[in-house]
C-alpha cells in the first residue's frame, strides 16, 4: 500500500534509521539478539542498541572479516547476530567469510549493510557499493532483502530475525521518501504491487523505487498505465507476482541502484528467460564506478532517475519522445 | 567421557594414524602431513581433555573444538569416529560422492564437526564468537581452536587474536600446529612467523609451549591452559609433519598428496610395528 502523500509532501527518513530502530525493538523482545560492530556503529545506527544492551554488543574494530567470523561463531552457539557495516566492506571485504563461515554453515547471521548504491553521494566511488546484491545472491542459503523505505526496513528487520539462516539487508544512507505505510502488508519473499497497470511492468527495489513511482505518474499523463512492483526480496524471488504482471503487460523495466550485471534486474530476467521472456529495459549502473555528487545528481548522471525510466518505457512502447 | 591413560592414548593415536593413511589412500587425494602430525593432540583432546558427549553432539555445555585448518580433517574424522560420533565404516567414504566426510569439514553433514572450514584464518574468529556466547550465557565450557602456523599469514587471524584479548576470553584455547611447513615450502621461507611466542605475548595472550608428540606433556599443558584466568591461551605445539611415517616426516611434498597403494602399505606397516 502506498503512503497517501507519496507524491506531495512526502516524508523523508533513511532506511538505516529504520534498521536501527527495529534492532532496538528486537533487542528488547529477544535476549538472543546480539550485534557485531566494525567501527561504524553510529553510521549504521546500531549505536542505540549498543547503549541499551552493552553486554550484547561486540565492537571488533575495523575488521570486517573477523566481524563476520565472530558472528558465525555466535550463531553456531544459538545467538542471532546482526553484523553491521557499510556494504563496500561487508559483504565487499568479507565475502569469503560470508561464503564459508556463514552461508555454507547456514549460520543464523543477519548482515545489515548500509551506504549501498550511488545514493551514498559525496563519499564517492570507493564507498558506493554497486556489486553487493550480485555477490550475495549467488551464495546458496542466502535471503536477500532490499527494503524500499524507512517503514518497510523496520518490518524487514523484525522479520529477518524470524528466518533461520543468513539474511542480507541492504540499507541506504540518505533520508529517502517514505513510500509505504505502517499498515502495509510485508512478507519476505512476497513482492508488493504498489500501482496496478496493464501497459508496462516496472520492478524496482530500495529507495530508488520512488523514481519508478515518479515515472509511473508521468506515464499516466501520457495514458500509459504502468504496474509498479516493489521487489523488496531478491532472493527468494517472487516468481508468481512477476510472471502474473509481465504476462499481462508483456513489457518490463527493472530499476535498481546497483550494477545492471548481477543485480535485481538480472535475477528477474534469469527467471523470465526460462519462463516467459518479454522485451526488457534494465535501469542500473552500466559497468562503471560512481563518483562524488549528491544522490539525485548521481542518479541523473548515471541514467537511473525517473526521466530515464520514462525514456525506457517509451522506447518499449515504441513511442517517440 | 572417560579420561584415557597415556598408554591408551598412544594406541588410539596410532590407530588414528592408520585410519588417516587408509582413508587418504582410498580417497586418492587429501592432506596426510598435517593430519599425521596432529594425531597425538587429537587423540588427547577427544579421549582425555574435551568434555563432550558423542551420543549427544549438540549438548549445549560441551567443549567446542573448531578445526580452522580444515584440510587436516582426516585426523578429526578419525578421532570423531573412534570417539563414537559415527560408525567407523564411514571413514572409507572420505571425499567420495554423497559422503558426509567432505574434503573439508562441513558442519551440516557430520555430527561432532563444529564449523565448516577450509579457507584459512576463519576458524579462530568463529571460536572467538563461540567463546563470547559462552561468556554471555555464563557457561563454563571451553572453546578449543586448532590453527596451523602457515595459517597465521592470514590477517584475519590477528584480528581475532586482538578481539580475544579485548574480551579477556579465558575460555578460549588456540592450539597452533607448529610444524614449520606450509603447502609451498617451509614457513621460514614462505613468510617468516617467528617469534610467534613474542607476538602472542605482545597481543596479551598467555603462551604455553609443548611437544606435540609427548602425550603426558600434551595432557598437562592443555589442563594448564583450561585453568587460565582473564586471558586467552595459545598453546604452541611443536609437531613433526607426517609423524609416524618415516618417508613423510618433515617433507612438505607430503602436505597435500595422498599415498599410493604401495606407499600406504609401507606406511601402515611402519605404524603397526611401532605399537
Amino acid at each position: 500500500m502506498l503512503s497517501r502523500n507519496v507524491y506531495d509532501n512526502v516524508k523523508l527518513k533513511s532506511t538505516r534509521d529504520g534498521f536501527g530502530e527495529a534492532l532496538l525493538e528486537l533487542g528488547k523482545k529477544n535476549k538472543d539478539i546480539v550485534v557485531v560492530s566494525a567501527d561504524l556503529a553510529e553510521s549504521t545506527r546500531i549505536d542505540k542498541f549498543a547503549k541499551k544492551y552493552p553486554n550484547r554488543f561486540f565492537e571488533v574494530g575495523v575488521a570486517e572479516q573477523n566481524a563476520m567470523g565472530i558472528a558465525a561463531g555466535l550463531a553456531l552457539s544459538d545467538k542471532i547476530p546482526y553484523v553491521a557495516s557499510f556494504a563496500v566492506f561487508s559483504p565487499g571485504r568479507n565475502w569469503d567469510q560470508l561464503r564459508i563461515s556463514v552461508a555454507l554453515s547456514q549460520a543464523n547471521v543477519k548482515i545489515a549493510s548500509s551506504h549501498a548504491g550511488l545514493s551514498v553521494g559525496p563519499d564517492g566511488a570507493s564507498h558506493q557499493a554497486l556489486e553487493d546484491i550480485a555477490i550475495v545472491r549467488t551464495l546458496p542459503n542466502m535471503t536477500v532483502v532490499v527494503p524500499c523505505d524507512y517503514t518497510q526496513t523496520k518490518k524487514a528487520t523484525l522479520e529477518s530475525a524470524k528466518i533461520k539462516g543468513p539474511v542480507y539487508l541492504r540499507l541506504g544512507r540518505p533520508a529517502s521518501p517514505i513510500i509505504t505505510t505502517k499498515s502495509s502488508a510485508f512478507k519476505i519473499g512476497v513482492a508488493d504491487v504498489l500501482l496496478k497497470g496493464s501497459d508496462i511492468t516496472i520492478v524496482a527495489c530500495g529507495p530508488i523505487l520512488y523514481e519508478a513511482l515518479l515515472a509511473a505518474k508521468e506515464l499516466q499523463k501520457r495514458k500509459i498505465k504502468a504496474e509498479v512492483i516493489n521487489l523488496h526480496t531478491i532472493k527468494p524471488l517472487d516468481k508468481t507476482t512477476i510472471l502474473r504482471s509481465v504476462k499481462k503487460t508483456k513489457k518490463l523495466i527493472t530499476v535498481e541502484d546497483h550494477q545492471v550485471a548481477g543485480g535485481m534486474g538480472s535475477a528477474i530476467v534469469e527467471m523470465l528467460a526460462e519462463n516467459y521472456p518479454v522485451p526488457t529495459q534494465m535501469i542500473g549502473v552500466r559497468d562503471s564506478f560512481g563518483e562524488s555528487g549528491e544522490p539525485q545528481e548521481l542518479w541523473d548522471k548515471y541514467g537511473l532517475s525517473h526521466p530515464h525510466i520514462i525514456e525506457a518505457a517509451l522506447k518499449l512502447i515504441k513511442k517517440k519522445i | 567421557m572417560k579420561k584415557h591413560s597415556v598408554v591408551e592414548l598412544q594406541k588410539i593415536a596410532n590407530q588414528i594414524r592408520q585410519d588417516i593413511i587408509t582413508m587418504l589412500a582410498k580417497a586418492g587425494s587429501g592432506h596426510p602431513g598435517g593430519a599425521l602430525g596432529m594425531a597425538d593432540i587429537f587423540a588427547t583432546l577427544y579421549f582425555n581433555i574435551l568434555n563432550h558427549t558423542p551420543n549427544h553432539p549438540t549438548n549445549p555445555i560441551r567443549d567446542r573444538l573448531v578445526l580452522s585448518n580444515g584440510h587436516i580433517c582426516p585426523v578429526l574424522y578419525s578421532a570423531l569416529a573412534r570417539a563414537g560420533y559415527f560408525p567407523l565404516v564411514k571413514l572409507k567414504s572420505l571425499r567420495k560422492i554423497n559422503s558426509p566426510l567432505q574434503g573439508h569439514p562441513d558442519v551440516n553433514t557430520l555430527p561432532g564437526v563444529e564449523t565448516s572450514s577450509g579457507p584459512l584464518g576463519q576458524g579462530i574468529s568463529q571460536a572467538v564468537g563461540m567463546a563470547l556466547a559462552a561468556k554471555l550465557d555464563h557457561k563454563n565450557h571451553h572453546v578449543f581452536c586448532i590453527t596451523s602456523d602457515g595459517e597465521h599469514d592470514e590477517g584475519q587471524v590477528w584480528e581475532a587474536i586482538m578481539t580475544a584479548n579485548k574480551y579477556k576470553l579465558d575460555n578460549l584455547i588456540n592450539i597452533v600446529d607448529l610444524n614449520g611447513i606450509q603447502i609451498d615450502g617451509y614457513t621460514k621461507d614462505i613468510m617468516p612467523l617467528e617469534s610467534l611466542e613474542k607476538k602472542y605475548l605482545a597481543f596479551g595472550w598467555r603462551v604455553l609451549k609443548m611437544d606435540g608428540h609427548n602425550l603426558k606433556q600434551i595432557i598437562n599443558t592443555l589442563n594448564k591452559a583450561k585453568n587460565t584466568k582473564n586471558k586467552a591461551t595459545v598453546v604452541l605445539a611443536k609437531t613433526t609433519m607426517g609423524k609416524g611415517v618415516k618417508f613423510m616426516e618433515n617433507k612438505y611434498t607430503w602436505h597435500g598428496k595422498a599415498p599410493k597403494a604401495k606407499e600406504a602399505e609401507q606406511a601402515l606397516n611402519q605404524l603397526k610395528n611401532a605399537i
